[in-house]
């Protein structure tokens, strides 16, 4: 008990941590259902459906096979390289998300603490950076430790590919910085105490101010980079089974490949998190706050989810299945009711948008998983240094060029 | 103990251990991670004397960057494990007595200097973090000229090892 009252701060980071953990790593399991859901529908199939209702328990069963399968190293591994390999990779791609705000600071606590995000630092943004562009090693690692041709091959490809993108990533988000002038997170989604207005207010009453107006093009370039950051179609190239079986991760089974499995969905939330923050306007309503219906927005949403179940319970489910579904049903319906009690509705308005918009992007991730074919290599390369980051100069030239200009002619 | 310092003496050892094996490791890629590993911990170092953007820059340039290159060369190249040759004469009766002589003269400049024993008092320690823009004032304003002609030196040093790297048409 001393412990906990001398280190309040400490303390409160392990109880965020813990809690964060979990979010995220259900977060994550989920993140493959609804990718194999939605790729299954847009190409006319139905994806998982015998596990559980619309199957629902598909990530819990691939969980429990992932740990009892047998854990094969290759006699000619570097062990203790092929065991760090994964570690590091999921290591690097959770914790990147302990700096992310998933909300705006005091929304329930009058002392106007950030409860939303692990830490606040001011340096927030740079820390990131730090830590995802540690991200190479786990797969580079992976694929020369693993002793094997086609491992070896996918991790100089990664390597190259994340090194190439990698640069274009950071300067397309510098334009954001130079528009808010710091590096907090919190204070680049702005209406935080002691900052500019950030990305708060609106043009012509009615369109938010956020940075993917002035800084589109700088947007695109970041979302280009980061779906080759993530390695994600169409530049998957370390992971190119046509050419080189499952790349880096060829020689890895069980659990060690599920880790680089999560650490990849991890990475995508990471970056979709820092898409919100930077270009989307975080936590912030797209509504003008005079708009107060929009506050039942999450619970009228809940609800209809609860209704739809219902109804397919109902309609559609027979047996075990019929008694899963009313569960979620139940659990929707009963979460959407919560939500309408106007404190609480208030409360949960940043997370909500800011779930909004992570989902919106993830879901265009996998949209474009579904739709596109993949780079060659040599395009992938030309693109990302021929095209990309000679655009994302120009728009920080340009963005730098705007801000300053004014500076200028006063004095 | 406070808890700055259990990590201050926690990343001082870590950043000597990861120096040795970066030394006796007879794998290149064992050595390069060793590397990391010391960067990382004078990371840690930088942001205990309140230096945070430095903590960073030295993770995203010499671990996330620099560090990445070594690596990718070490795995291209597939280099084999390292040859070990007899201790060198030189080495064994000028060198380690000179590295130890070294290390002794380091030791005690350490305790006897003054501005070591400012430190230790607490002289060196900034009240706060130091913000990004006193240190961007501090690089553009006062030390634009040497900041410049660094950068200069560096895109020579780029042109130079790309004319090396050329190939002979």
């Amino acid at each position: 008990m001393d412990f906990i009252s001398q280190h309040p701060v400490l303390v409160a980071a392990v109880v965020k941590i813990a809690v964060l953990l979990f979010i995220v790593m259900t977060a994550l399991a989920y993140l493959t259902w609804l990718e194999r859901k939605v790729i299954a529908h847009i190409q006319s199939r139905w994806g998982p459906y015998n596990v559980g209702a619309h199957g629902l328990l598909q990530p819990l069963a691939d969980g429990i096979k992932f740990l009892f399968k047998e854990d094969v190293t290759p006699p000619a591994a570097d062990r203790l390289i092929y065991t760090l390999a994964p570690f590091l990779a999921l290591a690097l791609g959770l914790s990147a998300i302990a700096l992310i705000p998933f909300g705006p600071p005091s929304a329930l606590f009058p002392n106007g603490q950030q409860i939303f995000s692990v830490v606040d630092l001011n340096i927030g943004l740079l820390f990131l950076f730090a830590i995802t562009s540690m991200g190479v090693y786990g797969i580079a690692l992976a694929g020369w430790s693993s002793n094997s041709k086609y491992a070896l091959l996918g991790g100089l490809r990664s390597s190259a590919q994340m090194i190439s993108y990698e640069v274009s990533l950071t300067i397309s988000v510098v334009g954001v910085i130079l528009l808010a002038g710091t590096l907090n997170l919190n204070e680049i989604i702005g209406g935080v105490p002691n900052s500019s207005t950030g990305q708060t207010g609106y043009w012509l009453h009615f369109i938010p101010k956020w940075n993917v107006i002035p800084q589109f093009v700088g947007f695109l370039c970041y979302l280009t980079a980061a779906i080759a950051e993530t390695n994600r179609v169409p530049f998957d190239l370390p992971e190119a089974e046509t050419e080189l079986v499952a790349g880096f991760h060829t020689e890895y089974s069980a659990f060690k490949f599920a880790m680089f499995f999560m650490a990849e969905y991890a990475n995508m939330i990471t970056v979709s998190c820092l898409a919100t923050i930077l270009f989307l306007g975080g936590w912030l309503s797209p509504f003008p706050e005079t708009w107060t219906w929009q506050n039942y927005l999450p619970g009228a949403g809940l609800l209809i989810l609860a209704a739809y179940c219902a109804w397919n319970t109902v309609s559609e489910m027979r047996g075990i299945a019929r008694l899963q579904l009313g569960v979620v049903t139940l659990l929707a319906g009963g979460g959407g009711l919560i939500c309408l009690y106007p404190p609480i509705a208030a409360g949960i308005q940043g997370p909500f948008w800011f779930t909004a918009k992570i989902l919106a992007i993830l879901f265009f991730y996998i949209w474009m998983r579904a739709t596109l074919p993949r780079f060659r290599y040599d395009q992938l390369m030309s693109f990302g240094w021929k095209l990309l980051l000679p655009v994302s100069l120009a728009n920080l030239v340009i963005t730098a060029f705007v801000i300053v200009w004014p500076l200028l002619r006063k004095g | 103990m406070s808890i700055p310092v259990i990590m201050f003496f926690v990343c001082a050892l870590v950043a000597v251990a990861g120096a040795v094996v970066l030394i006796l490791a007879r794998e290149p890629i064992h050595s390069a991670l060793a590397l990391v590993v010391v960067m990382m911990a004078l990371a840690v170092l930088y942001l205990l004397l309140g230096a945070p953007f430095i903590a960073a820059v030295q993770i995203i340039v010499y671990a996330g960057a620099i560090m990445v290159l070594f690596v990718f060369v070490i795995m291209l190249l597939n280099a084999g494990v390292e040859e070990r040759t007899d201790f060198s004469k030189l080495a064994k009766f000028a060198g380690v007595p000179l590295g130890f002589f070294l290390l002794l003269e380091i030791a005690h400049w350490l305790v006897h200097s003054p501005v070591g024993a400012a430190i230790a008092n607490g002289a060196g320690s900034s009240a706060g973090e130091a913000s990004t823009t006193e240190l961007s004032e501090m690089l553009f304003r006062q030390y634009l000229f040497p900041f410049e002609a660094t950068s200069i030196l560096i895109l020579i040093a780029i042109l130079g090892a790309l004319v090396l790297a050329r190939k002979e048409e």
